[in-house]
């Protein structure tokens, strides 16, 4: 039997160890899945004042225009993504997934339009850990002479998250403070050059900090020498992102769905809706103007039992009518949370339905997302 | 009064001729948080190695088997309302159900604290 690859390890690992974080493997490193304090209290003291999440596992690279234009590079994206990516501000920043041909959803991603002078034709990417060599691919395949692709696996990803995040980066860089939600800019906090955005995946307002692999652990280390700020691992993170309502790929999305069954139209702009030109346009726009045939709606189970990934979703009657595709606990909520697809006709707000949990059906009803209100800095 | 383990790291200790049933400090150490204890109904009949109960985290559902043939005869409903007690005492008020021994003898199987700490120490 072949040897299991090693597990890749992010510039932050030696500081998980020292930290005494329980280390697991996920998307083929090894990451902290909680601290010594666990997942609820490291959920809790995110909504509460400021957690740093170590995210150097997701893929960063640059889109890059030869002749520097942003139109170049833009339509280049558009042609993979269903995002108006012409129309972002410098520094702007959007949530867009990559698709398939048929629609489906290949990886969801953040794209941001390099705001840094003398950079002009530049888009920065952030893609899923899991995903990016296979995105890398498929994105080198298609794009056209004069654009190309630059992995960045020489830099690190830390998110600091919850409502003391303002005033702690505040600290250390001031011109972060005033920084609108999904907008960047680039600082240096102490001797180091940081990308800094003003977004993440908890529902909290917060900031994403890019900088080189090398200065990781002291920036780190820096944010986490703030009485506010505390570790937090991959556990309370996802617990984080599903009362948030946010779709986690692989799980909530993938190539099966389109981004119209998962709610995500909101991410596709009027421009793109209209004129369409990226990978399963028609479909979409049928889904649009139609209707999907099912969605994803959120669920919140009538007791204490959590409903995980892979429950079977019915009717109070026991007809099948679809999966969760995410659940467990919500801390916040303090109780169970789910999401999952059903059919149009059973996503109402209130719709009585069942979760198969253990051979058990438990009462459950359609609930609005997200679970806990979002924080955002608009 | 006795107390045994299982290599599924639920504990037993025996009163008489009825035992309380929990799960190890080891064990609730590495579920993290409990969120959720769903506990068998008193009066049900249970063979060794018998799903008895189900012990959820926040990451994920485990299952608690019987350490003994028995049937329930009290179970430790305040779980239901405060899970977190398995992690903040799980020898004491952390504890699951009360079995009534079908067959005492089935304990000789089961591991003392000294071979349970031993077998805990190999895994870890």
């Amino acid at each position: 039997m072949a040897e299991p690859a090693p597990l890749l390890q992010t510039p932050l690992h030696a500081e998980h160890v020292t930290l005494g974080a329980r280390m697991v493997p996920f998307a083929g490193y090894d990451m902290p899945v909680q601290y010594p304090t666990g997942i609820l209290t490291e959920h809790t003291w995110t909504r509460e004042h400021a957690g740093l999440f170590d995210v150097s596992h997701m893929g960063q690279a640059f889109l890059v225009a030869e002749d520097k234009s942003h139109e170049t590079v833009a339509r280049a994206l558009e042609a993979l993504i269903p995002a108006d990516v012409l129309n972002l501000k410098p520094n702007q920043q959007r949530y867009s997934q990559l698709l398939a041909d048929d629609g489906g959803i290949l990886d969801d991603l953040m794209v941001t339009r390099v705001g840094a002078p003398g950079h002009e034709g530049r888009l920065y990417l952030v893609v899923n850990a899991s995903m990016k060599e296979a995105d890398y691919a498929h994105i080198q395949a298609r794009l056209p002479d004069g654009v190309s692709l630059d992995r960045k696996d020489d830099l690190a990803l830390m998110a600091l998250q919850g409502p003391s995040a303002e005033a702690v980066l505040g600290k250390l860089a001031p011109e972060t403070a005033g920084l609108p939600f999904m907008m960047s800019t680039d600082v240096r906090i102490g001797d180091s050059q940081c990308h800094v955005s003003r977004s993440g995946y908890t529902g909290e307002d917060g900031y994403e900090i890019s900088c080189r692999a090398e200065d990781a652990a002291k920036l780190w280390n820096r944010l986490l020498a703030d009485p506010e700020v505390k570790p937090i691992g991959l556990g309370a993170r996802d617990s984080l992102r599903l009362e948030a309502g946010l779709c986690l790929y692989g799980h909530d999305i993938d190539t099966t769905t389109s981004p119209i069954e998962a709610g995500l139209i909101w991410s596709i702009q009027k421009r793109r809706r209209e004129e369409g030109g990226f990978p399963g346009a028609g479909r979409i726009q049928r889904e649009i103007k139609e209707g999907p045939a099912r969605v994803r709606v959120g669920i919140r189970p009538e007791g204490r039992a959590p409903a995980r990934e892979g429950a079977i979703i019915t009717t109070p009657e026991g007809r099948e009518v679809g999966i969760v595709t995410s659940g467990g606990f919500g801390p916040t909520v303090n109780g169970p949370v789910a999401m999952g697809y059903v059919s149009k006709d059973l996503s109402a707000l209130g719709t009585d339905l069942h979760l198969v949990v253990r051979g058990k059906p438990l009462p459950a009803k359609v609930a609005a997302m997200p679970f806990a209100p979002h924080r955002y800095k608009r | 009064m006795t107390t045994r383990y299982t290599k599924d790291h639920e504990y037993i200790r025996v009163e008489g001729d009825a035992g309380i049933v929990g799960i190890s400090d080891y064990a609730q150490s590495q579920l993290g948080d409990v969120v959720f204890v769903e506990l068998p109904s008193v009066g049900k009949t249970l063979s060794k190695g018998d799903e008895a109960a189900v012990v959820e985290s926040v990451k994920a559902a485990s299952e608690v088997y019987a350490p003994v043939s028995g049937e329930v005869v009290e179970v430790n409903s305040e779980l239901e309302a405060s899970p977190g007690t398995v992690n903040e005492d799980p020898a004491g008020r952390g504890w699951f159900m009360k079995i009534r021994l079908a067959n005492a003898s089935e304990l000789d199987g089961l591991m003392t604290e000294e071979q349970y700490q031993e077998f805990v120490k190999s895994i870890s």
